[in-house]
């Protein structure tokens, strides 16, 4: 027995420093590549905003907010003097923030409502029928959205292109985001909370209106900041519905201009590719300030 | 098994009643008390043959404290829960058999009327998380649309409150959210809640479980203070406490009320072997 038990430790003296060797050689493999791996993502955040910062600021001014692009040969002709670019993308913001908004507006209702239904029928066959097209929904290409939109809407609708088709397709862009996000949080509300509402003999649309949804504020807009930052840059399918246009247009009826769709326009311009970069900067600090705000609300949550 | 045909037993009554449990006398339920909720054959079942709760008949009596006690999944809280029809919510629980509060049934009132007369307490504190401490108290009366005057809403908070011992934890900051109250002072904030609607009958469902046992004394403390003006019926699967504050208790298993009696005949004088072999700690 005693001689068992030498040997065992023996065995264990020679096999322990081998061991620990070999482990703390893979962990500090496995460290460097993490980490080497994580730079070079960051890296990448890091040279996009830096060369969007670099190439575009110049052109950022108050000219840049409040007025409509200039065309080629002003552009040309600012640009062989050695100037700035006249004008700027005032069309493009006010177009995009009107269709967002109007987005906002159809989808939100609409995402809010659905995500209850599958908050409270969990285990109901529509329910899991409704949330496999919203996957499905979300997986659909934005340019078959806007050629289905254009059909639709462009079409039958508005007879030509028009902010309300625009404002359509990003709605339903937006509608499986905020119907997951929506139903998620939710979840994340305790069963007791409910069961505290119903306990007081509350009916159960005012356990809904004035306890569950006021809980899941925070995740709510969280879900709803993140759709708008999403569909904030999408280009495809306002191609096909919005179309662009070099006016400020407030007309629901008419085709409207949106950041990304001047993006587009100025890249076909040789003269004006100073202002893609400005304009670039301009959406992505935009959709950055949200994904940050929408960060900062959700850090807030109480459970 | 059958509880009704145990209590019936005049003969021994008020005096035995504070007797102390070392004098071994044994005392029922008694009788001549005025009774609140009648339950008759009650079963409760979650799915189509498995019963939780199988056929119960029992008498809660007014202005007392029942405590419900039984080993993990014996059906006590499903017990519980149906007195205020909380199983509705779920549409799978099927209930069969007859509650009555003042014998009236309860099936026959609307949920609202009903969870006016019976408020809950649940086993961990629900205070609601964006409503601030004093609309929590009335919260019963703002989820239901009920208005009130402004002076009426202050004394209803105040009269609440104080009844819970919390007042004067509170007061000062009566507007903020109950984010910053212990867990103990969050579980009075819920009976505060329960006692706004002023019920009859307070149903707790093991509401120290989640406490320290200072927080855990202060509600029990609490408990015997406010059977003056209520009746209270209490899920608990801690023996002791069913012993320190109950007047009565009920011992089920399997889903079976096994025994409903005097908390003193029950500790000192169980009929049952079940009820022996849990109280003396063999099982559960």
């Amino acid at each position: 027995m005693t001689q068992m038990n030498v040997l065992l430790e023996n065995k264990k003296m020679n096999f322990i420093p081998y061991f620990f060797k070999g482990r703390k050689v893979k962990n500090g493999l496995f460290l460097s590549a993490v980490i080497f791996f994580s730079l070079i993502t960051i890296s990448m955040v890091l040279l996009i905003i830096g060369t969007m910062i670099f190439k575009g600021y110049h052109q950022i001014n108050f000219a840049f907010f409040t007025q409509t692009p200039p065309n080629t040969f002003e552009a040309m002709m600012a640009k062989s003097s050695g100037k700035l670019i006249p004008g700027g993308i005032a069309n493009g913001i006010t177009g995009s923030l009107y269709m967002v908004a109007l987005a906002s507006v159809i989808a939100i209702p609409f995402g809010v409502l659905i995500g209850i239904y599958l908050y409270e029928n969990r285990k109901k066959r529509y329910a899991g029928i409704i949330r496999d097209i919203t996957d499905v929904l979300q997986g659909v290409p934005s340019i078959v959205i806007g050629l289905i939109v254009y059909l639709w809407v462009v079409v039958h609708i508005t007879n030509g292109y028009s902010i309300f088709a625009g404002s359509v397709a990003l709605s339903i862009m937006m509608l499986p985001l905020i119907v997951r996000s929506t139903e998620e949080s939710l979840k994340m509300i305790p069963d007791s909370l409910k069961e505290a509402a119903i306990a007081l003999g509350t009916p159960y649309y005012k356990v809904v209106w004035r306890v569950l949804i006021p809980t899941s504020f925070t995740g709510l807009m969280t879900g709803i900041l993140l759709a708008i930052s999403r569909i904030l840059g999408e280009t495809a399918p306002l191609m096909l519905t919005a179309l662009g246009n070099p006016a400020i247009n407030w007309n629901i009826v008419k085709p409207g201009a949106a950041v990304p769709l001047l993006i587009w326009q100025f890249y076909n311009d040789p003269n004006m590719v100073d202002l893609i970069w400005s304009s670039t900067l301009f959406l992505m600090g935009f959709v950055l300030i949200l994904n940050l705000l929408a960060k900062w609300i959700a850090a807030r949550r109480k459970f | 098994m059958n509880a009704k045909k145990e209590m019936v037993n005049p003969s021994v009554i008020q005096e035995t009643r504070n007797m102390t449990v070392s004098q071994n006398i044994p005392e029922t339920i008694n009788m001549t008390e005025p009774s609140i909720i009648s339950i008759e054959n009650l079963s409760i079942a979650y799915d189509k043959d498995k019963l939780a709760v199988k056929d119960v008949t029992a008498t809660l009596k007014k202005n007392a404290i029942t405590a419900i006690m039984g080993p993990s999944g014996c059906g006590k809280t499903t017990l519980l829960r149906a007195i205020n029809r909380m199983h509705e919510l779920y549409p799978n629980i099927s209930t069969t058999g007859e509650i009555k509060l003042f014998d009236e049934s309860i099936y026959d009132m609307s949920t609202i009327q009903l969870r006016r007369k019976i408020g809950m307490v649940f086993q961990r504190p629900n205070p609601f998380p964006t409503m601030s401490i004093y609309d929590n108290v009335i919260a019963g009366y703002k989820l239901n649309g009920i208005h009130l005057k402004r002076s009426d809403r202050d004394e209803i908070v105040e009269t609440s409150l104080k009844d819970v011992t919390l007042w004067d934890e509170v007061k000062n900051s009566l507007h903020k959210k109950g984010n910053f109250l212990s867990g103990g002072q969050q579980q009075r904030l819920c009976i505060a809640r329960a006692l706004a609607f002023k019920p009859d009958v307070i149903l707790l469902d093991e509401p120290t479980s989640a406490l320290d046992p200072i927080a855990t004394a202060k509600i029990e403390d609490l408990l015997i203070d406010l059977k003056e003006n209520y009746t209270i019926v209490l899920v608990t699967h801690n023996m002791s406490q069913a012993a320190r504050i109950s007047d009565n208790s009920m011992y089920m298993y399997l889903g079976e009320l096994i025994e409903y009696d005097s908390t003193t005949n029950i500790f000192t004088n169980p009929k049952n072997n079940s009820t022996q072999n849990y109280i003396t700690g063999r099982f559960g």
